[in-house]
């Protein structure tokens, strides 16, 4: 987390002149130098890189060089379409992924698992933004059915603007979401899949299959559950990966969430909202890699067991 | 007389893509209740395959092509899928290999027992649970109250062993299936597993099919034994006909490639032929190359050495070694009439060197330390080998025994040079010896001291020809230069571990595990080195090929008067390849003796134990 | 002494025994992969010879000529097989162009990516300690940034410093150092990976025993041992690598719009779409996929091939 945000504090301080970008070319030198010392910008660089910290930590986050606006409002504002479309598609690339995985892997062979992985190639060779355009060419432009651009009607909770709650917003939610879940959903369930597989020619299996226990325990309760902590690996993985390419997806679908701003920014080298938005995901990450290591507490004994002993 | 078990000429195919391969073909066997028929055999001889096909679990693409299998005179091949997974666990049960990996590792030990219990018989929870828990007091596993809720891998490998066996114990079933149930065990846990095998089978009548490589194991606990080979029955009957009095000559072959505990051979005799995989390429040679030359190049090469030829005594050096090899000896060695033809030369130099050591090891301490230590805990170092003190003879072979984890490997790395001593001191033919990291490069030692691994699948470089994985120590050494005398050394070398020159153009993966084991051995040879380190070196192999490797051994030792530590955890292996032994046990040196002397009465308990616990053909073959 | 005709029994001998060969010999559908990339490769290479124009040449270009749907639709013109664009370039030749482009940016990312990955995976993995705590340690914060963030943010930085008018002319080189950059990460891992387990194999041993150089043994004794794996990683990571540089450019980040790569000629197809100029958008999109998904199948091929645990 430090490191990161020494990373985007050299971007911040370094990447280009901030004095430059923020002033038009007639500003005098003396303003300039001016606007230097009153930015502290001429202080040792250790004490301006603990006022970004400290800066960071209270929620100080600058103004934007393209707009002006201080960045946190721009952030903030942009935060829930982002979340909310980021959580919509992971809980498509889950919900269908896990349990495509598990069946591809048992019926190895079988007309509908080989129909299903043929599928999957396709889907991870596809680029997002072609599945993006794909969709809304089919469903925005011929059949008309659902809007291909914004978040539609949203309502506000507090500053949180929701688009759950229209009618208008899930329609608009659902292209995106689609789009953005596809490729996870592939991942999911190739990675399930392919553990599944794994698992499944262990000696315990093999035991509990001469054993006799049936079936279904022997594939869910102790074939699946084993599989379960490389897949949780890379569902936090995949949280990252959503972020990602929700920039692709928000930059197809005219969609405002952070991802498109971050695009902008870099189109216009808007070193603060980068700087800041850089931080925001380390943050993020952070609290991601902090649940799975629970997760994997919870999950498995041998972890759990070895830290109390 | 109620026969269990009926099989009656099973034979069972796997289509590959070279065509169908026959794993079984024409078996018959039965087992009898309250009987444990032993299945003996060397590695694709089909053991595991009749295990398989009587549980109805054969690997995909297997079939089974012909015959019938009776239990309890249900014929199950009859079975359809669903009825036929019913019967597993409770009127099938199997024990498999290896207890690390065959209990599942985010169960409880009671999860995994109540659920099979409960699987087979309407019971509810808690009858369920009382059932697990005497029958894992009968396994004798200890603590059962406290230790039931465990996981798997809060026990030791033995105890595993011991909840695998109730595991399969649980459902009462007619027939068990051990496929290799102590193979992954210390000769002591292996004594009380196949005890409690033992004892089990006789208080609950149940017929059990033991299948092992392990011809003690078999001469030990079966009642009846079927010796298989390439996929059919060579023998079968009474366990004390089959190994006492062999009638087919496999069989007799197998009893005689057994290493014996009761005394040295000078060489195995009567072993099974090695497979002919490789002839028709036997006319394929080098000019020049033999075994001869081989030799003859090996013997003048130990510069080092006190030989009673002068020329070599002083300059010790690797240049004046090359120059007198390229020069003179390969000429001669082309024309002279080959002094070296009867192969055996006996020790050079004979008692004259055996009383100089060439390896002294002084307070040998090694210490691991983990990897990572914890964030609060300070780190821990793990003692591997402490206060180790020995001196090897020239021309001697020193046995190492030991248990898993006792150190054995240890020394190895730490001579060599690929582990660093914590402490002590190690002296190489009177002069100090570096530890490895403080060890130079072109330290003499580092030629001098060879090493043959365990495994012969990783010790050879799957990406490099045969010629080339031996021609390296030649070329790296700098003991040959020119292309042809390389490639003539590198045919005489393989000619002389009994390999065919031709073997040079290929590649590893071409060989059985047996001639890999072989291109090993020249490999470390073709350094000329005066001491040789082996590392378990047929403990990877099957028995028949394992006395073929220990008589190319005992062969080169005597021939070149090659100082070998052997290490083996195999007692019966060291009482044929060693003149001293030493015990280790937890990394602590605990017995020094000579090899007649330790086998006639060990002198510390631990060692009488070990003895004790190895099992031993002796008795059968007195009878 | 080797006769010919033994030489070649002996050749004849080793292809039937090299799995590789022939499982691809009897697997149609990586061969038909391996035809379609080929297709893909020698028509990007050749594209100056078979293309009918020169996208790049912009005196050529007629502005009448632009948005003209394909030769076989009734507004088409026979001079442009699958229509032109908004400026009127034959899209039929920028697409040729353009995958030449993306090519060579997928390529050069990878060749990149590969050397530098490769080299501290095998330092890594042989040496072990603080260098392979301090590279491991970059490689999973790395790890956690997708590729695609990675890049964007490399392509940024460098937007960034560089000053403004020569973007265009460094835009190929930023472009392939930040999809490179983004990308040695899975390199490094494997190759570290493999190393390790290759390591503690007892030919290596047998080599330290030796004294033998450790930048020897790494490249004579390892890196031929883990080569299969990094041959997986180099087929699929070239698809990863063809997608970043399509997406990068059509997010408008990537190569110079002067000389189009299949990513721009999507984005500029996109604004059109609306519009129901469709072909711009399709045929640029169905090169791109239909490569990506060519190199795709080689790589699961590959992966299958050498898995031992999957035969």
């Amino acid at each position: 987390m430090l490191a990161v945000s020494l990373i985007a504090f050299s971007l911040f301080r370094f990447v280009g002149d901030p004095i430059a970008q923020m002033v038009g070319q007639e500003t005098s030198i003396v303003d300039q130098e001016n606007l230097r010392e009153r930015l502290g910008l001429n202080d040792p660089l250790t004490t301006q890189f603990v006022r970004f910290v400290s800066n960071l930590a209270t929620g100080e986050f600058g103004f934007s060089y393209r707009t002006r606006q201080p960045v946190s409002e721009m952030i903030l504002s942009r935060l829930p379409a982002t979340l909310e479309l980021g959580f919509i598609s992971l809980l498509i690339s889950l919900i269908v992924g896990i349990p495509a995985g598990i069946y591809t892997a048992l019926k190895r062979g079988g007309v509908l698992a080989n129909t299903i992985l043929i599928t999957t190639l396709a889907g991870i060779s596809v680029p997002t933004f072609v599945i993006g355009i794909f969709l809304i060419y089919l469903f925005g432009v011929q059949l008309g059915w659902l809007p291909t651009f914004g978040r539609g009607e949203t309502v506000p909770i507090g500053w949180w603007q929701t688009s759950f709650l229209t009618w208008e917003g899930w329609k608009s939610l659902l292209l995106p979401a689609i789009t953005l879940g596809i490729y996870q959903l592939t991942l999911t369930m190739r990675l399930v899949r392919a553990e599944m597989q794994d698992v499944l020619k262990t000696d315990y299996i093999k035991f509990a299959t001469a054993r006799g226990i049936n079936y279904r325990s022997l594939y869910f309760n102790h074939a699946f559950r084993n599989t379960l902590v490389p897949v949780i690996t890379i569902i936090g993985l995949q949280l990252g990966g959503i972020i990602a390419f929700s920039i692709v997806t928000e930059s197809v679908f005219q969609w405002p969430g952070m991802g498109l701003l971050f695009l902008d920014s870099i189109r216009y080298v808007d070193i603060p909202v980068m700087s800041v938005y850089l931080v925001l995901i380390a943050l993020m990450f952070v609290i991601i890699n902090l649940t799975v290591d629970i997760l994997y507490f919870m999950i498995d004994p041998r972890v759990r067991l070895k830290s109390n002993g | 007389m109620n026969t269990l078990l009926d099989i009656k000429n099973l034979s069972v195919k796997f289509p590959t893509r070279f065509g169908e391969f026959t794993a079984l073909d024409d078996v018959s066997l039965d087992v009898n209740a309250g009987e444990i028929h032993g299945l003996v055999g060397e590695s694709g001889a089909g053991k595991s395959t009749v295990g398989a096909a009587i549980i109805g679990l054969l690997q995909s693409p297997g079939y089974i092509a012909d015959g019938n299998i009776h239990l309890s005179g249900e014929n199950l091949l009859q079975l359809d899928k669903d009825a036929y997974h019913q019967l597993r666990g409770s009127r099938i049960s199997m024990i498999f290999q290896d207890p690390q990996t065959s209990l599942n590792p985010l169960l409880t030990v009671s999860e995994q027992l109540v659920e099979t219990i409960r699987q087979h018989s309407d019971i509810d929870h808690d009858t369920a649970r009382e059932q697990a828990i005497a029958l894992l007091k009968e396994t004798g596993l200890q603590d059962v109250e406290q230790r039931f809720h465990d996981y798997p891998h809060q026990f030791s490998g033995g105890m595993r062993q011991r909840v695998v066996i109730a595991l399969a114990l649980c459902t009462d079933p007619e027939l068990i299936i051990a496929d290799e149930p102590t193979t992954a065990l210390d000769v002591s846990v292996q004594k009380q597993i196949l005890a409690l095998i033992r004892e089990l089978c006789n208080k609950r009548n149940v017929g059990i099919i033991l299948i092992t490589h392990d011809i003690g194991v078999i001469s030990e606990i079966t009642d009846r034994v079927t010796v298989l080979r390439s996929g059919r029955v060579v023998e079968s009957g009474a366990t004390r006909d089959v190994l006492g009095k062999p009638q087919e000559e496999y069989t007799q072959a197998l009893m005689a490639a057994v290493p014996r505990l009761d005394k040295k051979l000078h060489r195995f005799k009567n072993i099974v032929a090695a497979d002919k995989q490789i002839t028709g390429d036997v006319q394929w040679t080098i000019e020049g190359a033999s075994a001869e030359f081989a030799a003859e190049w090996l013997l003048s090469g130990n510069a080092d050495k006190p030989l009673p030829s002068p020329p070599l005594i002083k300059g010790g050096s690797l240049t004046s070694l090359r120059t007198d090899v390229s020069d003179e000896h390969l000429v001669s060695s082309l024309d002279s009439d080959a002094s070296l033809s009867k192969r055996r030369l006996g020790r050079p130099g004979g008692v004259a060197f055996e009383s100089s050591p060439i390896l002294e090891v002084a307070n040998l301490n090694v210490t691991f330390h983990s990897e990572r230590p914890g964030w609060f805990s300070k780190a821990q170092g793990f003692k591997a080998l402490q206060n180790i003190n020995f001196s090897m003879q020239r021309g001697e072979v020193l046995g190492v025994v030991g248990e898993s984890g006792s150190g054995k490997s240890t020394l190895a790395k730490v001579i060599v040079g690929l582990v660093d001593p914590a402490a002590g001191e190690m002296t190489f033919n009177d002069a100090l010896l570096p530890p490895g990291s403080k060890r130079p490069r072109q330290h003499p030692a580092r030629r001098q001291i060879q090493m043959v691994f365990q495994d012969p699948y990783s010790s050879l470089n799957n990406r490099q020809t045969v010629e080339d994985i031996i021609a390296e120590p030649i070329r790296f050494y700098g003991l040959a230069t020119q292309r042809s005398e390389v490639r003539q050394l590198v045919a005489s070398v393989l000619e002389l571990v009994e390999m065919p020159q031709r073997a040079m153009l290929k590649y590893p993966h071409q060989f059985s595990g047996g001639q890999r084991q072989r291109i090993a051995v020249a490999r470390a040879l073709v350094a000329r080195p005066e001491f040789l380190i082996c590392d378990e070196p047929t403990s990877a192999l099957d028995v028949s090929i394992q006395a073929q490797i220990l008589n190319l051994l005992k062969d080169l030792q005597e021939t070149f008067g090659l100082s070998i530590l052997f290490i083996s955890h195999d007692l019966a292996v060291v009482r044929q390849m060693a003149d001293r032994v030493i015990v280790l046990r937890h990394g602590e040196l605990i017995e020094t003796a000579d090899t007649e002397a330790f086998f006639a009465e060990p002198g510390h308990a631990y060692s009488r134990q070990l003895l004790r616990e190895t099992p031993d053909l002796g008795l059968l073959q007195a009878s | 002494m080797t006769t010919l005709t033994e030489r070649f029994a002996n050749l004849r001998r080793i292809t039937r025994e090299n799995e590789l060969v022939y499982l691809f010999l009897h697997n149609r559908i990586a061969q038909i992969a391996a035809f379609v990339a080929l297709l893909c490769i020698g028509g990007a290479m050749l594209s100056p010879w078979i293309a009918p124009t020169d996208p790049y040449d912009i005196a050529a270009l007629d502005i009448m000529d632009s948005m003209l749907p394909p030769m076989w639709s009734a507004e088409g013109d026979p001079r442009f097989l699958i229509g032109t664009d908004d400026q009127g370039r034959d899209l039929f030749s920028a697409i040729l162009y353009g995958t030449r482009l993306s090519l060579f940016v997928g390529l050069l990312s990878i060749t990149f990516a590969s050397v530098l990955g490769v080299s501290v995976g095998l330092m890594a993995g042989y040496f072990g300690g603080r260098f392979d705590a301090i590279m491991m340690r970059i490689a999973d914060v790395q790890l956690s940034l997708p590729a695609i963030l990675t890049a964007l943010l490399i392509d940024g930085v460098a937007r960034g410093i560089l000053p403004r008018e020569s973007h265009d002319d460094l835009m190929i080189v930023v472009l392939t150092v930040a999809i490179g950059l983004s990308l040695w990460v899975n390199f490094a891992r494997t190759a570290r990976a493999s190393t390790f387990v290759e390591k503690n194999k007892e030919y290596v041993q047998a080599s330290q025993i030796m004294g033998m150089h450790p930048l020897r043994i790494m490249l004579f004794h390892i890196l031929p041992n883990i080569m299969g794996p990094i041959m997986v990683i180099l087929t699929v990571d070239l698809a990863v690598a063809i997608l970043l540089e399509a997406t990068l450019s059509f997010l408008g980040v990537g190569v110079p719009p002067n000389q189009p790569s299949l990513g721009t000629l999507i984005r500029i197809g996109t604004e059109y779409m609306f519009s129901g100029e469709w072909w711009i958008v399709l045929f640029p999109s169905g090169m791109l996929i239909t490569m990506v998904i060519a190199v795709n199948i080689l790589g699961d091929f590959l992966r299958d091939a050498l898995n031992p645990r999957l035969r």
